[in-house]
């Protein structure tokens, strides 16, 4: 029991410490800080560097009021004067509460009433020429020293694109003491960008090697602009041409993985599309051209939820047809929640299942009304769905709008990392990680599960399945249906990509017919290669060719030669039967 | 009877063809404006545009009716053989242009100041023409030999040009390719030195649309006739018992495609100078599948079925764009759904499928009592054990079916052709009509 009480009562007395810690740190800043406001020459030069290096918000604040003229010295009547602020809220004389600077309080006459003072009435803490340049070099050490590795960054990077040479000091003097392996790199590189300023060459060419070892990509005009200098040192030049090179090849190296990145995130979307194509048409042979309008259900799913999530979601419909004398139409209102935080980015989440299941829903009630009718005339499936998504694109741009709609990413899907300057967004890596999920899950469930193994028999064949008492039409209808909900999630991950719109399926159902059809009808495996070949492929050669219009004609162009040498697709089911 | 039947078909379009040639350009031009009998020069150039679409029609039935290839890239030879034609009309400008220069306006206005080589000889008409006949029909020869080759067949097609012709689509969309870009070619002045907005060119064009028409009918008509119209019929009902009769479909196969593009690319030709512009927009992939719908609505197997289905879907989408912009669409979905699902012999075949029904339906009442149950493993011992006809020289014949050729061919003792390993056992026994 002790022992229990002790094991919580240690980090309890931890974070106590460590918050008066804090408190006595505070307190020697606001000392230090009243000290540099009244001091002069080379002791407030010390003292302000000293007070820079703590990185301390409040410092911040009081040196930028410094240099607008905003710190005042308070006679306070008895010979000891204070360093003071003033509130930015005056009343109508124009005076304002003052806070003593050394203290954090608001100023108080010698009744304990909060005094309220005008600026006119007070005299300013000086500043010169010289020490607003210090100042100004005690700002950026104190951004230097933000304990956010991220702002540290940002600051190093604005000092080395400054070319300013006096700034290296301020660079080095962080140098030592920075710990983040990151920041430190960002700082030696912004040391060499303002050294390429130098007039000692060597120390320029010193600088140059420095940034080519680095391959720092923001330095590449800089660079350049040096190596075309005219009248500069021949070994300068020859040293900066180099270190171009060097440079433009990390360039380009970067650019390929991102592409190759994007390329593979896109796959991954095509995937999941094509995914549910392989099972609708690979597997029951239906070809189901309103599969890319089971797309958009779950993209506008994601919509309809993000909007419950915030004030609501609401649409009427007017027909053109009065009955009796009553406008036909229709419409619904759901009321939002109008969640905050947390809660609503966490909307995302209900998205999911919501956007499979509306999309399982609408392809239940596709193979019940149209496509149960047509399992012996597939060509024919072709023509009918297409005609349910013609149907089905004009309800939505009935009840969404012709344009597109709005769908914000959750913070947590927003921003990136970076390995070697190539940036992954998270959306992106989240939707290949789901790919896989989804993948594995639909492997699983095709071959481990009673049901896949219903599914498989009934596809191989409908009869034979059904004189073995299968209920077909039962495993026909929950095929379909999960072939379409695997395409409406797909949608909700588009909706975090791109834009939503009435035509969002119809940019993806060439594309995903093609990749069933590389990857061999009926196989699983093939469609999942021929979604990342072609996703992959597709940005690739956007880039080599550089229009996204020409990368894809050529892709198109290869499929087709590619049927000419393998016409059953990439893995072509093998069956003695002729068709 | 049957051959009454036919001939009666001949004589109706024969008269319907003299009234839209002959007598309703007369209404338009000796009529008085505002009589009853006046036909206005709007409708003149509507009816024109629904007459191209009947050529274009015809040629996407001959693949799917006739032979069994649903060609989703028939509005790709058509809009090749429209920018052909384009291409003439937009030398015919001259400098009447935007511009005032002798080069067209889009050319102009990306940076041109002389005319590229490949557009100089397109002020010849004679040219265009044969351009317009030998572009579509190369790029049919070239990607039917590919995917007809490798045995690229039924589904696998349709989704082969369709991206054929999106690709082309996105192509053309480029400004690069120096055929216009986005806009395409419009704003046309001349052909053939008479005034191409003058109603009397526009009749002059309708004339020529409607003979155009006619003949395609009869050609088609005289060419599904012939033996190679039989083979044509029989790859569509089974491709492999006439492969292994000896015939070499593919070759079968690849003539009618490039018959049929010939086709679609004659009436871009015709269709250009009458609604005078043309762009990419044309071979999206929703037109090659337009243009499907309207043979499925008239009835696919049969010449004129695409004929009626072409002008009754224009003349419906005609109204409903205007009188229900919003719900065309759903109109023209729900409508090819249904088609498509209940009425798969279209306008045309309706009066003979509803006498089946009755027929089936009066017949199922009569012996409702001593039948089992329809379905379940009844149906599937028939359609499985049943022999089909076609394996058996005995069963009884119809004209022009596949068994037609067996008998032939196993009379003549010509079947050493069949080249596949697998014994003729193993076949999956099918009906020979694909509808169920």
């Amino acid at each position: 029991m002790k022992r229990a009480l002790r094991f919580i009562l240690a980090p309890l007395c931890a974070a106590l410490s460590i918050l008066s810690a804090c408190a006595q740190d505070d307190a020697a800043i606001r000392e230090k800080l009243c000290r540099a406001i009244q001091s002069e020459g080379t002791e407030q030069q010390q003292l302000l560097m000293e007070i820079s290096e703590t990185g301390s918000k409040l410092v911040h604040d009081v040196l930028i009021a410094w240099t607008r003229d905003g710190v005042f010295i308070y006679d306070s009547g008895n010979g000891s004067k204070l360093p003071i602020l003033l509130e930015d809220q005056t009343d109508t004389d124009g005076k304002a509460r003052a806070i003593r600077i050394d203290t954090g309080k608001f100023l108080t006459d010698d009744r304990n009433q909060e005094a309220h003072l005008a600026a006119a009435d007070l005299t300013s803490a000086e500043t010169d020429a010289t020490l607003r340049s210090f100042i100004k070099q005690a700002m950026d050490t104190l951004a230097l020293s933000d304990p956010d590795p991220g702002a540290r960054s940002t600051a190093v990077l604005k000092l080395g694109n400054s070319q300013k040479s006096d700034n290296i000091a301020v660079l080095q003097a962080r140098q030592t003491k920075e710990t983040d392996a990151g920041v430190k790199k960002n700082i030696n590189e912004s040391i060499a960008m303002l050294q390429l300023g130098d007039s000692d060459p060597k120390v320029q060419i010193a600088a140059v090697q420095q940034l080519a070892t680095l391959k720092t990509i923001g330095s590449l005009d800089m660079v350049n602009a040096l190596a075309d200098k005219k009248g500069a040192d021949p070994e300068v030049v020859k040293a900066a041409k180099l270190a171009a090179t060097r440079i433009g090849e990390h360039i380009t190296a970067v650019n390929f993985f991102g592409t190759i990145f994007r390329g593979m995130s896109l796959g991954s979307i095509l995937l999941i599309v094509t995914l549910g194509l392989a099972i609708t048409f690979g597997l029951m042979g239906i070809i189901n051209m309103a599969h890319g309008e089971m797309i958009a259900i779950g993209a506008y799913t994601s919509y309809v939820v993000q909007n419950i999530f915030g004030t609501g979601f609401s649409f009427s419909v007017n027909l053109p047809f009065s009955f009796f004398g009553h406008q036909l139409g229709f419409g619904l209102s759901i009321p939002g929640i109008n969640a905050t935080g947390w809660f609503y980015e966490s909307y995302f989440l209900f998205v999911l299942p919501l956007s499979f299941i509306m999309a399982a829903l609408a392809g239940l009630v596709l193979e019940r009304t149209v496509i149960r009718f047509l399992y012996r005339r597939p060509l024919e499936s072709l023509l009918a769905t297409w005609g349910v998504s013609l149907v089905m694109q004009q309800l939505f741009r009935m009840v969404f709008g012709a344009n597109n709609v709005q769908v914000s990413s959750p913070r947590w899907l927003l921003g990136h990392f970076d390995i070697n300057d190539v940036s992954l967004g998270y959306n992106r890596v989240f939707v290949i990680g789901f790919a896989i999920v989804i993948v594995i899950g639909t492997w699983m469930l095709l071959t481990k599960t009673p049901l896949g193994l219903l599914i498989r028999a009934v596809m191989q064949n409908r009869d034979m399945a059904s004189c073995m008492g299968v209920r077909t039409a039962r495993v026909n209808m929950m095929t379909f249906a999960f072939g379409s909900g695997l395409a409406g999630l797909a949608g909700a991950f588009l909706s975090q990509i791109g834009n939503v719109g009435p035509s969002l399926g119809q940019s993806y159902i060439v594309d995903s017919f093609m990749t069933v059809v590389v990857g061999g009808v009926g196989s699983i495996v093939g469609t999942v290669y021929a979604s990342v070949g072609i996703g992959t492929s597709d940005q690739v050669l956007q880039q080599v060719t550089g229009s996204p219009v020409t990368g894809k004609i050529v892709v198109l162009i290869c499929i087709i030669l590619f049927l000419q040498w393998k016409p059953g697709g990439l893995f072509s089911v093998r069956s003695r039967s002729l068709d | 009877m049957q051959l009454k039947a036919k001939n009666r078909e001949i004589w109706v379009v024969l008269a319907v063809a003299l009234f839209v040639i002959v007598i309703f350009p007369c209404l338009n031009a000796f009529t008085a404006e505002g009589s009853w009998l006046h036909v206005s020069n709007f409708t003149i150039t509507v009816y024109g545009k629904y007459l191209c679409y009947a050529i274009l029609a015809i040629s996407v039935d001959l693949l799917w009716g006739y032979t069994g290839l649903l060609s989703l890239g028939q509005a790709l030879f058509f809009t090749l053989g429209g920018y052909m034609m384009g291409m003439y009309l937009m030398r015919m400008i001259g400098d009447l242009g935007q511009y005032h220069q002798p080069i067209p306006d889009f050319l102009v206005f990306l940076g041109w100041s002389k005319l590229p080589a490949f557009w100089q000889p397109f002020s010849s008409f004679p040219f265009a023409l044969v351009m317009a006949m030998l572009l579509p029909g190369a790029l049919a020869g070239i990607f039917g030999y590919l995917a007809f080759r490798s045995r690229i067949r039924g589904v696998y097609f349709s989704i082969l040009t369709q991206a054929l012709t999106y690709a082309a689509c996105l192509l053309f969309f480029r400004n690069s390719l120096l055929l216009g870009g986005n806009n395409g070619f419009t704003d046309f002045k001349f052909i053939l030195g008479h005034d191409i907005r003058e109603p009397a060119t526009q009749r002059g064009l309708f004339i020529v649309t409607g003979i155009a028409l006619l003949l395609v009918y009869l050609l088609c008509k005289w060419l599904t006739k012939t033996q190679l119209g039989k083979v044509q019929r029989a790859i569509r009902d089974s491709e492999n018992r006439v492969m292994f009769s000896g015939y070499s479909t593919a070759n079968f196969k690849l003539f009618i495609f490039v018959f049929a593009a010939l086709i679609a690319s004659l009436a871009g030709v015709l269709y250009v100078p009458q609604v005078g512009i043309i762009n990419p927009g044309e071979m999206a992939p929703d037109k090659s599948l337009e243009a499907v719908v309207w043979v499925s609505v008239g009835g696919r197997g049969t010449l004129i079925g695409p004929i009626i289905g072409a002008f009754a879907v224009n003349a419906m989408k005609s109204w409903a764009t205007r009188a229900y912009p919003d719900l065309w669409l759903i109109f023209l979905g729900g409508m090819f759904i249904f088609v498509t699902v209940f009425m798969p012999k279209g306008i045309v075949g309706l009066p003979e499928q509803l006498r089946n029904n009755w027929k089936r339906f009066s017949e199922r009442r009569r012996q409702d009592k001593d039948l089992p149950p329809p379905g379940g493993v009844t149906e599937l011992f028939n359609r499985e054990f049943t022999v089909t006809p076609g394996l058996t020289a005995a069963a009884p014949l119809s004209p022009g079916s596949v068994t037609e050729i067996f008998d032939r061919e196993f009379k003549s003792g010509n079947h050493a052709g069949a080249e596949s390993k697998e014994s003729p056992d193993t076949m999956k026994s099918k009906p020979t009509q694909p509808e169920s």
